[in-house]
């Protein structure tokens, strides 16, 4: 028994060994995946045309609709209660200095710089990348993409590049609106909460709120459209299994977006910041 | 009543195809899923004009050689020439060119859910052609009628029956009128009576538009009706390639097995299953 628990211990380790290197060779391919697929989008959004292949106006302005549009509710809710969240917590905190009125300045950054670009990013990860791996998911396994392959119909372009694009837009202007109504939310707090009126709460965010920032929330949130649709057409791709396959990959893929969103927030706001 | 209805049942005559062109041809075809090998040196032609069926139980490989032949697999080895192109060997845009003149009726359609039936059927008009919205409507209408599913065009994916999909994927199928179909499992999944339809309308494809049909299927009454060649295959090899006559006909234990639904009988040797389970706990 000793013997042959001996034996098995190498193998054991052998085994995890070969386990983790799998794994972090299929992480690697996933990654060169996402970039060829970005490749290949641009393609066809810049030549698409002249192959006679141009990405159709239609479905991209569907996609819009439905990442844009219809996420405007939920993101105009959040961003409201998250916009008198920080404000709340901002003026609890400066109380202990007595420099409560400073609190637009926390507010001001936070939100431009950070908050109205995460959260957006963290919204539109759970809606709209999460319903992108589902539908790619269930068209893979009803043969739609195979029956796209061989009707000459490139599936990158009729699927992907409509959603790539519709992204790119929608998310810095999503972003954009979370921006104004946090800071609407905040400011409605602020002016009840000291008395400071909403025509100098404006004023003072619009002293110490630079252009600059606002593109730094707005350029990040740019990444963050990549990287939600890369995420949810990849692990859309991936489903095998049948509908429980769709339901894995869906949450796989919110969860990875919502992770690369964090990590990329981080290091974004570490170059942009030195 | 079942016998005026047997009467009414249309007459189609096997076409004399000697001499006729090879449309698909394929030869010393290997194709592996990761390392296993599932297809292993298949030859195959099929001539203008002729429905060949790819007859096979689960796992002969008649899916490997379907998907090889429509360009979602690649082979490992050998050759697949359609129309006198080699379909793996030429370029994405020759690719794209040479599938305009393929149409595929997959298992389950692959309708897509999000359109209705006739943007469905128009699609590959929208795609490759640049005929006004109106003629591309007329044109997908004409399909419609010619699967009989006139009047259904507003319909989406979820509210058509079975065979009503598998009649829509046809028109869709046939819109650009293709010089080959390909269709698998024509039908499978359906009510004798609607696959009965399903197979008067492969036929009538055949003789109405003279096109060439693969037809993959494991339905033997469906192959004999259908067919003018049936291929049969057998964990990835072809055990006969011949007419429906010469199919029944046949002596080889694996196709009187296959047509008379028997399973493989294993005679187990004792001995043997107590040295292989000795060996693998080894």
């Amino acid at each position: 028994m000793a013997e042959a628990s001996e034996r098995t211990l190498p193998t054991r380790i052998a085994g995890r060994l070969d386990k983790l290197g799998r794994a972090a060779v299929a992480a690697v391919a996933e990654v060169g995946l996402g970039g060829a697929l970005f490749a290949q989008s641009v393609f066809w959004m810049v030549l698409g045309s002249r192959r006679a292949q141009p990405v159709r106006i239609k479905a991209t302005f569907e996609r819009a609709m439905e990442v844009g549009i219809q996420a405007l509710p939920i993101i105009t809710m959040m961003s409201v209660t998250i916009g008198m969240m920080l404000a709340i917590q901002g003026i609890y905190t400066l109380r202990v200095f007595g420099a409560e009125e400073q609190v637009t300045i926390g507010v001001g950054f936070s939100v431009v710089r950070e908050f109205g670009p995460l959260i957006t990013g963290i919204l539109i990860a759970g809606r709209t990348g999460s319903s992108l791996a589902a539908r790619i998911g269930t068209m893979r396994i009803s043969q739609e993409i195979d029956a796209l392959q061989v009707m000459g119909i490139n599936p990158v372009r009729f699927i992907v590049a409509p959603a790539l694009i519709a992204m790119m837009v929608m998310v810095p202007l999503l972003t954009f609106w979370a921006d104004l109504v946090m800071l609407a939310g905040a400011g409605w707090y602020i002016s009840v909460s000291l008395g400071m009126s909403m025509a100098a709460y404006t004023d003072r965010i619009i002293d110490i709120v630079s252009v600059g920032d606002v593109m730094h929330g707005l350029s990040k949130s740019v990444l963050f459209s990549i990287l939600i649709t890369l995420v949810g057409v990849i692990n859309g791709a991936n489903v095998s299994g049948g509908a429980e396959g769709v339901g894995k990959m869906t949450t796989r893929s919110v969860v990875l977006a919502i992770s690369a969103i964090i990590v990329t927030d981080m290091v974004f706001a570490f170059i942009t910041t030195r | 009543m079942s016998q005026a209805a047997h009467a009414e049942k249309p007459v189609y005559q096997r076409p004399d195809l000697t001499g006729a062109t090879p449309v698909v041809e394929v030869e010393k075809l290997v194709t592996h899923y990761g390392e296993r090998e599932i297809l292993h040196g298949i030859d195959l032609e099929v001539r203008e004009g002729e429905i060949m069926v790819i007859m096979g139980g689960s796992g002969s490989g008649k899916s490997t050689l379907l998907n090889t032949l429509l360009g979602l697999l690649h082979p490992t080895s050998g050759e697949v020439r359609i129309l006198g192109e080699h379909l793996h060997g030429i370029s994405d845009v020759e690719r794209t060119k040479l599938r305009q003149k393929m149409g595929v009726a997959f298992q389950g359609g692959a309708l897509f859910s999000s359109l209705s039936v006739l943007e469905n059927i128009m699609l590959p008009l929208r795609e490759h052609t640049k005929l006004d919205l109106n003629t591309m409507r007329i044109m997908a209408r004409l399909k419609m009628q010619v699967v009989a599913l006139d009047g259904f065009e507003n319909l989406m994916p979820a509210e058509l029956s079975g065979g009503m999909i598998k009649r829509a994927a046809f028109a869709r199928a046939i819109v650009m009128d293709p010089r080959i179909l390909f269709c698998d499992e024509p039908s499978a999944g359906l009510d004798p009576v609607v696959a009965s339809a399903i197979d008067d309308l492969i036929l009538s494809l055949r003789d109405a538009m003279g096109m060439s049909i693969v037809v993959v299927t494991h339905e033997l009454e469906s192959a004999f009706r259908i067919a003018d060649r049936i291929c049969v295959l057998d964990k990835g090899n072809i055990l006969l390639i011949g007419t429906v006559e010469e199919v029944r006909a046949s002596t080889n234990e694996r196709i009187q097995n296959l047509l008379n639904r028997r399973t493989e009988e294993k005679v187990l040797d004792p001995d043997e299953y107590l040295r292989n389970l000795t060996a693998a706990n080894d």
